[in-house]
């Protein structure tokens, strides 16, 4: 036989209230517990319309690139991306050996992402062209949600198989495989702090030189310039190795601070350090506004010269000056305004992007051959760039 | 001892994956706002990557898309 309990009526209001707390907490629990944060789930459905422009050291490029992606069932999404670059380069590379000249690249995607409860199965195909180069690129991706969900655990395998070509030489093919092996970790530390460990070995097979770059190197028998160019040599493999820790901390009055180090060697010779550090400030309900400084510095390549002392000095000849010794610094601005927060039909909100990057090249050993001087003591290398990116995304 | 060991590891690795996180999930509203993902906006951040690396010697071990950064 149940007891029956007499209750007084300022207990059954506190029992009420109690109550209706503890339905408030478990629904801010649920909540919470369906947002997107650090589990491993599938991408949202969203489409991003982007025209992008770079400008500086003689080159213009610029086009549009569009992501599309889908979900098609509870486990299942699929991603599709078309990017376009309209190349116009008069670089100082193409001025002092070559013309200048148009082009334009084509590339196409398609990923699929399948989630299995805490495991995120990822497989990607991609297809590039443009007149002097192909390449085709197939990934997998597998994610794991691991401790509680605080810890994303990466594994990850690219293959790209690329073709070099040289505009004028109908006959020049040459290939060149591209493996990429990566193991990635993301970090709950606290309720505001976020960190992840990057670590990715990429190795290089085949024709990895330009196929139009030149050396240069001193010829006394040349009397208008005093040095003459040949072809550059390259060793045919290069393996290399990228090590990145990144870090994003959530501060008072919803802002967000973060900030980044990638440590880079290869065989080649060449050793590089990256630091970032960037700022998140949303303003009112419907704007973003970030800023970023992004500081870069490389050492040569073992076989990188300005200027050989003679013709086939080295086995191998380089004077590309992505591999020679220099800095890059970059500030960026960035502006978000979102619209209509919390639609409902197909569009459920989306946002007006604008980010403006200034870029800073300095080059320690690679000089500006348009300035007329004393072989080999011409003055230091040194350009802008201006890089836009102004894209419109929607979530449906 | 090797084999001893691999399989505490294991058994640790396998322990954690069931643990009682230190972060509740009703702790995470803030590491759920979108100005902590690291990826944000991917047709962005990939074409900005695309930027560096094909101006830089150095390459790699950037932002990852479908997964490994925590946000996806």
């Amino acid at each position: 036989m149940r007891a029956k309990v007499l209750v007084e009526p300022e207990s059954l209001q506190a029992v009420a209230v109690a109550v209706i707390r503890s339905l408030r907490s478990i629904f801010l629990w649920l909540l919470l517990c369906s947002l997107p944060l650090q589990a491993t789930v599938l991408p949202e459905d969203r489409a991003d319309l982007l025209y992008h422009s770079y400008d500086g050291g003689g080159a213009e490029i610029s086009g549009p690139s569009l992501l599309v992606r889908k979900k098609f069932s509870e486990k299942a999404s699929a991603t599709f991306n078309h990017y376009v670059d309209n190349v116009s380069s008069a670089s100082i590379d193409v001025i002092t050996t070559a013309s200048p000249y148009t082009e334009q690249r084509e590339e196409n995607s398609v990923s699929v992402d399948y989630l299995n409860e805490k495991t995120l199965l990822s497989v990607g195909y991609g297809q590039s062209s443009e007149d002097d180069f192909e390449a085709s690129t197939m990934s997998v991706n597998i994610a794991q949600d691991m401790f509680g969900d605080l810890t994303t655990l990466s594994l990850g395998y690219a293959q790209g198989d690329n073709t070099v070509r040289r505009n004028g030489d109908s006959s020049f093919a040459r290939d060149v495989v591209a493996r990429n092996y990566r193991l990635s970790l993301s970090q709950v530390i606290s309720k505001d702090f976020l960190m992840a460990l990057a670590l990715e070995t990429m190795t290089d097979e085949g024709f990895l030189n330009n196929p139009y770059r030149q050396v240069r190197y001193i010829n006394p028998l040349n009397l208008t310039r005093g040095y003459d160019y040949q072809e550059e040599i390259y060793p045919n493999t290069r393996t290399s190795h990228a090590f990145a820790l990144r870090g994003r901390y959530y501060l008072p009055q919803r802002a967000a601070l973060h900030g980044g180090y990638r440590y880079f060697t290869d065989t080649w010779g060449i050793q590089a350090h990256t630091w970032e550090l960037g700022y998140t400030l949303p303003y009112k309900e419907d704007w973003l506004f970030e800023f970023n400084y992004r500081y870069y510095d490389q050492t040569r390549a073992d076989f990188y010269a300005d200027l050989f002392q003679s013709a086939d000095e080295f086995i191998f000849l380089a004077r590309d000056k992505e591999l020679s010794t220099f800095t890059t610094q970059t500030f960026g601005l960035g502006a978000s305004y979102e619209f209509r927060k919390n639609g409902s039909g197909f569009l459920k909100r989306g946002n007006i992007n604008l980010h403006y990057d200034f870029i800073r090249f300095d080059y320690a050993d690679f000089r500006d051959l348009t300035v007329s001087s004393a072989v080999g003591e011409e003055p230091l290398y040194s350009f802008d760039a201006a890089v836009i990116r102004f894209f419109v995304s929607i979530w449906f | 001892m090797c084999a001893k060991r691999l399989i505490l590891l294991g058994l640790i690795f396998i322990q954690g994956c069931s643990m009682t996180p230190w972060v509740k999930p009703y702790e995470r509203a803030h590491l759920a706002d979108p100005i902590m993902n690291f990826n944000r906006d991917p047709v962005s951040s990939s074409y900005i990557h695309h930027v560096y690396d094909a101006r830089e010697g150095a390459r790699g071990a950037g932002i990852a898309t479908g997964g490994g950064c925590g946000c996806n």
